[in-house]
């Protein structure tokens, strides 16, 4: 049994938000590069070619590569043989995600209630998602997500009987009625199997998985694929203007579902899609 | 077409752009989102004065990072437009002139910004640090306790932007892509 005091968890997640907001992953940078060579559309390369140059400048300057510093969703992989001490383990993200963002002049954005609204002041609380798994190390991932592209996800109940059909009409309907709005090229996370909830959570997980890692199921992989190319034959484009790249990267997580069903969630992001993994 | 503009925005100016100009702005905008919008509408409907004067104005869907020492302003994109369209047409029929966003807008914002003469700019979403660097000037107005969507006063210099919907209803996200499509 390894003893981890908390406070490491919540320095670690201060490092995490302010590396996450001020420099892009460097999977989604090689994504962006590779789409800006392959765009043929005048005003699509133009626009591609500055947000290369805002990735750049914002590594430079260490401002965020955008204002929307998003809602702070951690997700922690806890090692069963970990014996967490020094406060509750809620608390000690809450700090570091808190210090990150008050310290790091990231952007507050986070309301208390949702209807009654009131900005908490420092982005907390976190969005946190915990699993065990073997082993005496914690594996922290931060995903700061911003809600331009996150209102524009959805979630559908499908019937078995609508098959592989069925799964690609809605993720194309989807991306067609996130349209400018989500800072396309966006980044698409899918979820297929589950139930409800975990539909949605393997969509937003999917965001983690770097762009040029596919499904290690060759039929998933083969479908990422083949899903992309579906989208980008769209030609809605960088920020909705038109051209070929409307998306960098479509990523799809699954999982065994039941007899009666088929959830599918599509989580939408932008080419802002931030992640920064650390091991304590 | 390339257009270098000074603010304040006249009608004659904003019903001279095109959707897809490519336009530069240098002069003062002011920045308002979703709280700030409902404070803007809530203070005309009870006939109040309002903290800006809305006359050829142009208003920013902007709510940016804090300023770290020594800057103007923190990252600073364009947020979605579309939360903004039950409040705009009021700001519209006040004299309001340009709105700078991202993503689509409602047919009712249209009808407005045909009869009353505005337009809508797209700034990237997404280049916060790149649309920092050309705001010169921050000075807060009004709503301080909204933090971020506080009403500031900015002053631009050459803000890179792209008309997206002119006065005649002409949208660029339809035409770009359906040129995109025939090409």
């Amino acid at each position: 049994m390894r003893e981890l005091d908390v406070a490491a968890i919540s320095a670690c997640l201060e490092r995490l938000c302010v590396r996450a907001n001020t420099r892009l992953p460097e999977d989604v940078c090689r994504a962006i590069d590779d789409c800006a060579q392959r765009e043929t559309w005048p005003m699509a390369r133009e626009i591609l070619g500055d947000i290369q140059k805002n990735a750049r400048l914002a590594r430079e300057t260490g401002l965020p590569v955008c204002q929307d510093t998003g809602m702070a969703c951690v997700f922690l992989e806890i090692g069963q043989d970990v014996h967490l001490v020094g406060g509750a383990l809620s608390q000690a993200v809450n700090e570091g995600v808190r210090r990150g963002y008050v310290g790091g002049y990231l952007r507050a954005s986070v309301v208390a209630d949702p209807i009654r609204r009131g900005n908490t002041g420092d982005n907390t609380p976190a969005m946190i998602y915990t699993d065990l798994v073997p082993g005496e190390q914690v594996k922290i991932t931060l995903c700061p997500k911003g809600f331009g592209s996150e209102n524009m996800s959805a979630i559908r109940m499908l019937k078995p009987s609508a098959g592989l059909a069925g799964i690609e009409d809605f993720i194309l309907e989807t991306v067609e009625a996130a349209g400018p709005n989500p800072c396309p090229p966006m980044v698409i996370g899918v979820g297929i199997g589950g139930t409800f909830d975990k539909v949605a959570l393997l969509a937003k997980k999917a965001l983690l998985r770097p762009l040029d890692q596919r499904n290690p199921d060759p039929y998933y992989g083969a479908l990422e694929e083949a899903l992309l190319a579906k989208v980008n034959a769209l030609g809605i484009g960088p920020q909705g203007f038109g051209g070929r790249t409307t998306a960098l990267g479509l990523n799809i997580e699954v999982l065994p579902t039941h007899i009666a069903g088929m959830p599918c969630a599509v989580n939408i992001s932008c080419h802002v899609t931030r992640h920064e993994t650390e091991v304590l | 077409m390339e257009r270098h503009i000074t603010l304040p925005l006249t009608e004659e100016a904003a019903r001279s752009l095109r959707a897809g100009d490519r336009v530069y702005l240098t002069g003062v905008v002011y920045t308002s989102r979703d709280a700030g919008h409902q404070r803007l509408c809530r203070a005309l409907e009870r006939g109040e004065k309002l903290p800006i004067d809305l006359k050829d104005a142009t208003i920013y869907y902007v709510g940016p990072t804090p300023a770290p020492p020594g800057r103007v302003i923190g990252s600073a994109g364009p947020t979605t437009s579309g939360r903004m369209d039950a409040y705009a047409p009021a700001l519209l029929a006040q004299g309001a002139r340009g709105m700078i966003g991202k993503g689509a807008r409602s047919p009712q914002v249209v009808e407005a910004m045909k009869r009353y003469g505005g337009v809508y700019f797209g700034a990237i979403g997404g280049a916060g640090a790149l649309l920092a660097a050309c705001i010169k000037g921050c000075r807060l107005i009004a709503y301080e306790d909204l933090g971020a969507e506080a009403l500031r006063e900015l002053y631009v210099e050459e803000m890179p932007l792209y008309v997206v919907i002119d006065s005649r209803g002409e949208n660029l996200y339809e035409l770009g892509r359906a040129a995109y499509l025939r090409s």
